[in-house]
């Protein structure tokens, strides 16, 4: 088994009188994306700043990449900051200068590179994060949300091995919060750079997040795959991410992704009582890489918001639609066998329409691919099973192209 | 018959010995205190020195010289100007009495040059630009500014104190030249102009009395007072973070005034000690 790239071990610090990590033990994984949640005023930015060096702990140690922080260097901690980008909770933009020099900063100053190559990936940066045309401006002529975009093309410019997110989402819009979450995702699968991330944003953080950990009070008392933190038999826990979850996706208008379980579970146990068969039904739109690079992220939301919204109407009265992943929803067809569903998705087919997904993107789109699978749930199969077997190639029934 | 003593009254005020203990305790601390600060304002000023002739600094410099030193010339002139203007009139007061009047123009250069040049400038500086120094660099300490080039390897001290100190280290001295320079002129227009001095003696009496080792003493204590206020200034906005007697905006607040005292007395503490290694 390989070591983790950075691991706290009984990690303790006290700030003025406040006792803040009380022993605070976790195991960060290389390229992945790890989320660490937790109540207001626990520590959780405390925790980051020993990630980086910027605190040091009383008590305890942290050991990067294997190596514990407590023995290396002056010159080794200078390295291992290197690996690093760190997005502040509240942005930490430079206020006297303008937003181009804010992002081109960690170049200029920490690089050699020649003055065009900055400005080509400076500009670059603030192009993917839809941020064009405000070079000139000064962070405090922009909104709280562009500048939260502004502090993370600042934090993607250099192409770091890790990148620490303190609230990224904090304060957006359901649009530009799903797109910063859905370019997280994407860079972090593209550029293979480990993610740690702090927010509130659930469930919609589980759609990216592949380790999820939960600190209260100065310890992490929970630590693994999110789909399990649902499962842990601890009522604080339950409490909070219950409490935090909103009644229904912002971005898509569905229902999120506990929700939907719970529709699958209310209908096997419809069908364990002998009721009709259901299925269900995968709506993926496809390319939204593509989408994303060409249009940028906010747009490539925008679009997914406009599909669930052209979805929505042609759902049959008793359906339910649910949030399934970053570009996926799924629908769970009471009262439908393997025909019905076949028709319902014909249907859509037909009916979706290319203005209403494209509204408001002013940019030509080529095309659109929406893919559709569906599996029939067997008696006492397991949602995993369903979907699995919904998104596998032989069960995508059908492809359709939107022009 | 008397009262019993209770405890209350026994209890009044703590022992004498524990008293003077205390006393001793509250000096030892302050010693301390005083001491480590003073460690640590050496080590500031002494890495900020270092990193001037880092990479990237001659922009920074540039910049910094525009911000402390050009954009100061006008309340340096002004000041000097009418320093040189009441210097006049009064040196013309005094000297007349003794028919001594013509050797206005060395008593106004001379103590310009040597001493109120250099202190005023420095008092200058330190109210406008000094000042902007503290705050702005306790802002950005209070808003993580200086956290975030932390992260981006960026030394805070190289990139927001060098350049500072580099400025102020080039502007002190040719602002005090400047003031130097108007003052004289200052005096000219109130003992001459005004008062009806001869000119001509005037400034005869100016460059035959000012001596090389004046000018040099001058720019010396120019450079003295640079380091001051530029090492209090930025000190006190970059630990601003650090003060214990408040928090936030008001930690700035509280710097800032603090170092423009500081910067002042040190000024005149300096000065003394300066003048008394050049005599």
């Amino acid at each position: 088994m390989t070591h983790p790239l950075i691991e706290f071990r009984d990690v303790h610090k006290t700030l003025g009188s406040t006792y803040v990590l009380r022993g605070t033990n976790l195991k960060i994984p290389k390229g992945e994306i790890t989320t660490i949640i937790g109540k207001s005023g626990t520590g959780k930015s405390v925790f980051f700043k020993h990630v980086i060096g910027l605190l040091s702990p009383d008590r305890g140690d942290i050991i990067c990449d294997g190596k514990p922080m407590s023995e290396m260097t002056r010159h080794e901690i200078y390295d291992w900051r290197g690996k690093f980008s760190y997005m502040f909770q509240n942005m930490a933009l430079f206020d006297s200068m303008t937003i181009f020099e804010n992002v081109a900063l960690p170049l200029a100053q920490g690089t050699n590179l020649p003055k065009d190559e900055i400005t080509k990936r400076a500009h670059e940066r603030l192009r993917q994060l839809d941020l064009e045309g405000i070079d000139h401006k000064y962070p405090s002529e922009l909104s709280g949300g562009m500048q939260k975009r502004v502090a993370m093309a600042r934090a993607l410019v250099t192409d770091p091995e890790i990148i620490l997110f303190d609230e990224p989402t904090t304060g957006l819009d359901p649009i530009r919060k799903n797109a910063v979450h859905s370019m997280i995702s994407e860079y972090q699968s593209k550029f293979g750079f480990t993610v740690m991330l702090i927010s509130h944003e659930i469930p919609d953080v589980f759609l990216i997040t592949q380790q999820l950990a939960m600190l209260d009070e100065g310890h992490i008392i929970f630590q693994g795959p999110p789909e399990e933190i649902q499962n842990v038999d601890n009522t604080m826990i339950h409490e909070f991410i219950t409490g935090l979850q909103s009644p229904q996706d912002e971005l898509t208008g569905m229902d999120t992704v506990t929700q939907g379980k719970q529709h699958y579970n209310q209908a096997m146990a419809q069908l364990k009582e002998g009721q009709a068969a259901f299925s269900i039904v995968v709506l993926t739109l496809e390319g939204m890489d593509k989408i994303n690079d060409a249009l940028g992220h906010v747009k490539g939301q925008t679009i997914l918001k406009n599909f669930s919204s052209d979805v929505k109407p042609h759902l049959r009265e008793g359906d339910s639609c649910s949030r399934h992943d970053l570009n996926q929803l799924m629908v769970v067809l009471h009262n439908a066998g393997e025909d019905d569903t076949r028709r319902f998705c014909f249907d859509l087919a037909q009916r979706l329409k290319a203005e209403h997904i494209l509204n408001g993107i002013s940019e030509e789109v080529d095309t659109l691919n929406v893919s559709a699978g569906f599996a029939e749930a067997p008696m006492d199969a397991s949602i995993d099973e369903v979907l699995a077997s919904a998104e596998s190639r032989e069960a995508t029934f059908l492809e359709f192209s939107i022009k | 018959m008397g009262q019993p003593i209770t405890q209350d009254q026994g209890v009044a005020g703590p022992p004498p010995q524990a008293a003077l203990a205390m006393v001793f305790e509250t000096i030892g601390q302050w010693v301390m205190r005083t001491i480590n600060n003073l460690g640590a304002v050496t080590i500031f000023l002494l890495k900020a020195l270092v990193l001037i002739f880092g990479r990237k600094q001659f922009a920074a410099i540039i910049q910094q010289i525009h911000i402390i030193g050009v954009k100061t010339v006008n309340i340096v002139a002004l000041v000097g100007f009418f320093t040189g203007m009441v210097m006049g009139l009064q040196l013309y007061y005094t000297l007349v009495k003794y028919g001594s009047a013509g050797v206005l123009g060395s008593a106004v250069a001379l103590s310009l040059i040597r001493e109120l040049g250099p202190v005023l400038t420095a008092i200058m500086i330190t109210a406008r630009a000094g000042s902007s120094m503290t705050a702005e660099i306790g802002i950005q300490r209070n808003s993580e500014q200086i956290d975030a080039l932390y992260t981006m390897r960026i030394d805070p001290v190289g990139y927001l104190i060098s350049p500072k100190i580099a400025a102020s280290l080039i502007s002190f001295p040719i602002l005090t030249a400047l003031f130097d320079l108007i003052g004289i002129f200052g005096g000219y227009v109130s003992g001459c102009v005004i008062m009806g001095v001869n000119s001509g003696s005037y400034f005869y009496r100016v460059t035959s009395s000012v001596l090389l080792e004046d000018v040099t003493g001058g720019f010396i204590k120019a450079i003295v007072f640079a380091l001051i206020v530029s090492t209090i200034c930025c000190y006190q906005g970059y630990f601003t973070h650090m003060r214990t007697d408040s928090y936030g905006a008001r930690s700035v607040s509280l710097s800032t005034t603090s170092a423009v005292v500081l910067s002042c007395v040190s000024i005149l503490v300096a000065d003394y000690a300066v003048t008394a290694l050049l005599m």
